[in-house]
C-alpha cells in the first residue's frame, strides 16, 4: 500500500513539469490564434483586444500558466476554448468515447493477441506459427491510417459488416471496427511477446519437472508455462495504454469518433493552450496509473516479486 | 494464489472495462434512436460549427444551421437579386437613411413576436466592441459605431447602442449609415443580421448553445458538440417557406473524406462538400444526385506593390499572361474550377466574362515581350502561400514552372507559411513576393470584392484616387442597377494596373442520397426547407 502511495506522490512533480512544458510548447507555436478565429475575414482591433484580454493572451507566459493553474486548483476550472465551451465539459463528453475505443482495442489485443501467441508458441515451427509470424509482421509494417481506411472501405462500405463512421450505434457496434484497427498494432506485439515467452517457458526446468511428475499437459501449460509467460505481456499492455491514446488521434479521425484524440489534434491546430494542457494532464495521470497497475499485477502473477 | 484467483482478477478487470464502456455506450445509442425518430427526417453532413449566435459566427458550417433556424430580412435569389423575407420592404431616398418594414405575424420559436426591436437588440449587441463578436465589422458603416468601439487601448465605449439604429414602431426600423451605400439591402441577407428574441439577452452563453430563431426549423434538444445538432419543424412558422420535412439531423464530421464515405454508405443524406479529388467518382456514383454549385469564392495572385521590384504594371501583366489558368485548373482541381478574366465571380450581377482582356489570357510570346520591355525581374522570386490545403502548394508550383518556362525567371522559391500566421504576414506586409489571395463572398455585389480587396488599406499597398472615387460614386448611386456601371469602371482600373491577378473561381460539389428529393442548393443557401423525404 505504501508502495502505491509513493508511486502516486511521484506523479506530482511529473504533473507540474509536464503541464508547464506543454503550455510553453503550445505558446511558442508560430501564428496568432485570435487573428485566425475569423478565417479570411478581418476582426477590428478592439475586438482582437477584448478577446486577448479575455483569454489572458496579453499576459506573459508565466502569468498565463499561473492563472490557469490557480483556476484548476482553486476553482476546479479547466478554462474555456476559443469558442467559449468549458474545457471540463468538453473533456467529459469526449472522454467516454476515447475510453470505449481504447478499451475495445485493449480487450481485442489482450484476448486475440494472447490466444494467437499461445497457439503459435505451442505449435512452434508449424503452419499456425508461421502464419501468425507473417501476419503480425505485416500488421506492424503497415501504418495505422492505411489499415484504418482499408478496413473502413472494405469491411464497412463494401461488405457492410460494420458502420463506416460515427457513434450512432453506440458501444459496441460503432466501436468494434475502429477498436480492431487501433488494437491491430498492439495485437501483433502481444502475439509475438506471448509466443516467445511461451516457447522459452516450455523449455524451462520447472516445466520439465512438472511434466516428469506426470502432470497433465493442459495443467502444465495453464498453470506453469502460461502464467509466467504473461509477465512481459502485462508490462507491454500497461505501457500500450499510452500508445492507444496516441493512436486514437488517427483512428478517431478516420472513423469520426468525437474523442480525446480528435480534440488534441484540433486544439493544437487552433493553439488552444488550456485544452491541450488539460488533455495532456489526464493522459499523464492515466499513464502513471496504468504503470502502477502493471507493477501491482506483477505481484499477482509472480509471488517472488510481491514478497521481494 | 491459484490460477482460479488470477482468472477471477482478470475477469473483474474485464468486467470493469466493459461496464465503463457500456455506460458511455448507452449515450451513443440514444443518439442513434433520435436520428430515426420522426418518419420524415433526413441528415446533413456538417463540420462542427464554432458558434450558433448569429452575430458571432462567420463559419460556413454555422451559417448552414442558422439558415434553417432564422429568417433574415432579405434573401438573395439565384440571379443575385435581393428578395424580401422577414422584411416587407427596405427603402431609402438618399442611400444613407434606410427604412425597414417588418412583415407582421412572425414569431420566434418561443412564441415571442418578431419586431423591429428584435433586430435592433441583436445588431447593437453585435456592434458592441467588448462583446468581441466575429461579425462586429459588418456594422462599421453604421452611424455611432465608433462610440461602441473606441480605437485607443484601454478605452471604455461611451455607448452601447448604435445611434444609427432607431426603432420607429414595432414594425419599422430605421438605419442611418455614415456614407451612402446603394448595396445595403443585399447585405441584410447575411445571417449576421438575424434577429434575436428578448429571452436571448438573459443568458447569451446559453443562447449560443441553444439559439431561438424565427425560421421554419427550431432546435430539438441540446447541441451535442462534435456529434449532432437536431432540428424539428416549427409548427408556429407563418413565413413564406414552411419546412417540407419534419426534422433535420446535422451529423458532425471532422473530415470531409469520412463524410463522403458515409454518403456512399447511405449513412448521411446530404453532403455539401464532396472533396474535389473525388468529384469524378461522385459524378458516376450519384448521377443526378451530384450537384455542382457555382460559388462566389475566388483565388488571386497578389503583388506586394509596396516593394519597388513589383511597381511596374507591365511586369505584373506579363506574369498574368504567362500563367495558363486552364491547365492548372485541370491538373489540380480536375477541371472543376473556372479560369477567370474578371475580378468578381460569375454569379455576381455586373460580372463580365472577359473584363480583363488579353492581360488575363495565356500568351507565351506576348508575355515574354512585355516582360522584357518592362525590364524583367532579377533576384529571387519568393512565392507565398499558407499550408491550410495541399492544393495551394500544387498550384503554386505550377505557377512557378510557368513563370520559369515562359518568362525565364531563374530563381523561384516557395514560402509556405503556417495557416495561423498567413494573414498577419500579409497584413503586416512582411511578404516580398507574389502571394495567394482568396476571397469568400459575403454578398453578391462587385462592391464586396472591389472595396474590400482593392480599397483603402489593401494588402498590396496599391492606391488609386480614380478607383476610390468611382467606388464612392457607385456606393452613392440611386439604385443597385445604377451602381453597376460605376463598379465596372472601377474594376477596369484595377485590371489595368493589375496589382492582383485573378486566377479562378471555385465550385462547390454537393451530393445527396436517394432518400431525399427537391434539393435546391445554391450559392447562398442549401435551402433545407425545400427538401422532401421519400
Amino acid at each position: 500500500m505504501r508502495y502505491a502511495v509513493t508511486r502516486l506522490l511521484q506523479a506530482v512533480p511529473v504533473f507540474v513539469a509536464t503541464t508547464f512544458l506543454i503550455y510553453f510548447m503550445v505558446w511558442s507555436l508560430p501564428g496568432d490564434p485570435i487573428v485566425a478565429l475569423a478565417g479570411d475575414k478581418p476582426l477590428p482591433e478592439n475586438v482582437l483586444r477584448s478577446l486577448r484580454e479575455h483569454y489572458h493572451l496579453d499576459e506573459p507566459l508565466i502569468v498565463q500558466y499561473g492563472l490557469y493553474m490557480a483556476g484548476v486548483f482553486l476553482r476546479g476550472d479547466l478554462g474555456e476554448t476559443f469558442t467559449g465551451q468549458p474545457v471540463g465539459e468538453l473533456l467529459q463528453d469526449r472522454w467516454a468515447v476515447t475510453a470505449q475505443l481504447a478499451l475495445t482495442a485493449w480487450v481485442f489485443e489482450l484476448v486475440v493477441g494472447v490466444a494467437l501467441g499461445v497457439v503459435a508458441g505451442l505449435r512452434r515451427g508449424r503452419l499456425a506459427d508461421t502464419a501468425v509470424l507473417a501476419g503480425t509482421t505485416f500488421v506492424i509494417a503497415v501504418p495505422v491510417f492505411v489499415v484504418g481506411y482499408t478496413a473502413q472501405i472494405v469491411l464497412g462500405l463494401n461488405l457492410g459488416l460494420f458502420p463506416t463512421a460515427g457513434t450512432d450505434q453506440g458501444w459496441p457496434g460503432s466501436y468494434l471496427l475502429p477498436g480492431m484497427v487501433l488494437g491491430s498494432f498492439g495485437l501483433a506485439y502481444v502475439a509475438r511477446l506471448t509466443r516467445t515467452s511461451v516457447v522459452e517457458n516450455l523449455r524451462a526446468d520447472y516445466v520439465r519437472t512438472a511434466t516428469a511428475k506426470g502432470m497433465r499437459r493442459s495443467r502444465v501449460i495453464g498453470r506453469h508455462a502460461l502464467r509466467n509467460s504473461l509477465i512481459p505481456v502485462v508490462t507491454y499492455l500497461g505501457v500500450d495504454f499510452g500508445n492507444l491514446m496516441a493512436g486514437a488521434v488517427v483512428t478517431e479521425g478516420i472513423f469520426n469518433l468525437p474523442g480525446i484524440g480528435q480534440q488534441v489534434f484540433q486544439s493544437i491546430q487552433l493553439q488552444e493552450g488550456p485544452v491541450v494542457v488539460g488533455v495532456t494532464t489526464l493522459l499523464v495521470m492515466i499513464f502513471i496509473l496504468a504503470n502502477l497497475l502493471v507493477d501491482l499485477l506483477y505481484g499477482v502473477l509472480d509471488p517472488r516479486i510481491r514478497r521481494g | 494464489m491459484t490460477v482460479l484467483n488470477t482468472a477471477r482478477g482478470a475477469a473483474v478487470l474485464l468486467a470493469a472495462a466493459l461496464a465503463l464502456s457500456a455506460c458511455g455506450g448507452s449515450d451513443g445509442k440514444s443518439g442513434g434512436q433520435g436520428a430515426q425518430g420522426g418518419a420524415k427526417a433526413f441528415s446533413v453532413a456538417l463540420n462542427e460549427p464554432d458558434h450558433l449566435m448569429p452575430g458571432n459566427t462567420s463559419s460556413s458550417y454555422s451559417i448552414t444551421v442558422l439558415q434553417a433556424l432564422f429568417d433574415t430580412l432579405v434573401v438573395i435569389d439565384t440571379a443575385g437579386k435581393p428578395q424580401m423575407r422577414a422584411a416587407e420592404s427596405v427603402t431609402t431616398k438618399d442611400q444613407k437613411t434606410w427604412t425597414i418594414k417588418i412583415r407582421s405575424g412572425q414569431k420566434f420559436h418561443n412564441g415571442e413576436p418578431v419586431t423591429a426591436e428584435s433586430f435592433a437588440d441583436a445588431w447593437n449587441a453585435t456592434a458592441y466592441g467588448p462583446n468581441a463578436w466575429t461579425n462586429n465589422y459588418y456594422f462599421t458603416e453604421f452611424e455611432g459605431y465608433d462610440a461602441l468601439n473606441p480605437e485607443e487601448e484601454g478605452a471604455k465605449p461611451s455607448a452601447d447602442k448604435l445611434t444609427g439604429l432607431k426603432v420607429v414602431d414595432p414594425a419599422t426600423l430605421e438605419v442611418r449609415l455614415k456614407e451612402p451605400f446603394s448595396q445595403f439591402p443585399i447585405t441584410l441577407a447575411y445571417t449576421g443580421f438575424a434577429p434575436m428574441p428578448k429571452a436571448a439577452f438573459q443568458d447569451l452563453k446559453a443562447y449560443d448553445q441553444a439559439p431561438i430563431g424565427n425560421g421554419p426549423f427550431a432546435l430539438d434538444g441540446a447541441w451535442e458538440h462534435n456529434k449532432q445538432i437536431k432540428l424539428k419543424k416549427y409548427a408556429g412558422y407563418a413565413g413564406p417557406r414552411p419546412a417540407k420535412s419534419d426534422a433535420v439531423q446535422f451529423k458532425i464530421y471532422a473530415s470531409r473524406d469520412t463524410a463522403y464515405t458515409d454518403l456512399r454508405a447511405g449513412n448521411v443524406d446530404l453532403l455539401q462538400t464532396i472533396p474535389p479529388a473525388s468529384a469524378g467518382e461522385a459524378k458516376k456514383l450519384l448521377g443526378d444526385r451530384f450537384v455542382p454549385t457555382a460559388s462566389g469564392t475566388m483565388d488571386y495572385l497578389g503583388f506586394p506593390v509596396f516593394d519597388k521590384r513589383f511597381q511596374s504594371a507591365d511586369l505584373r501583366k506579363a506574369f498574368s499572361m504567362a500563367i495558363d489558368r486552364q491547365a492548372i485548373v485541370n491538373a489540380v482541381y480536375d477541371g472543376a474550377f473556372k479560369p477567370m478574366a474578371s475580378l468578381v465571380a460569375p454569379l455576381v450581377p455586373g460580372y463580365r466574362e472577359n473584363a480583363c482582356g488579353e492581360a488575363c489570357l495565356f500568351d507565351k510570346a506576348k508575355a515574354k515581350a512585355l516582360y522584357d520591355a518592362a525590364g524583367g525581374f532579377s533576384g529571387t522570386l519568393n512565392l507565398y502561400f499558407s499550408n491550410a490545403d495541399p492544393s495551394y502548394e500544387q498550384w503554386m508550383q505550377a505557377v512557378a514552372n510557368q513563370l520559369k518556362e515562359n518568362l525565364g525567371v531563374a530563381d523561384v522559391r516557395f514560402r509556405k507559411i503556417p495557416a495561423a500566421d498567413y494573414l498577419s504576414t500579409l497584413r503586416e506586409k512582411k511578404e516580398d513576393g507574389p502571394y495567394r489571395n482568396n476571397w469568400v463572398m459575403d454578398y453578391p455585389s462587385p462592391q464586396n470584392y472591389l472595396q474590400n480587396m482593392w480599397g483603402d488599406g489593401n494588402r498590396m499597398g496599391w492606391d488609386s484616387k480614380e478607383f476610390r472615387d468611382l467606388i464612392a460614386q457607385a456606393n452613392a448611386a440611386p439604385s443597385m442597377e445604377a451602381s453597376i456601371p460605376l463598379y465596372q469602371r472601377a474594376e477596369d482600373i484595377a485590371l489595368r494596373e493589375m496589382p492582383m491577378i485573378p486566377l479562378w473561381n471555385w465550385q462547390d460539389q454537393a451530393g445527396y442520397s436517394s432518400k431525399i428529393s427537391d434539393v435546391h442548393i445554391d450559392a447562398y443557401s442549401p435551402n433545407l426547407d425545400t427538401i422532401t423525404v421519400k
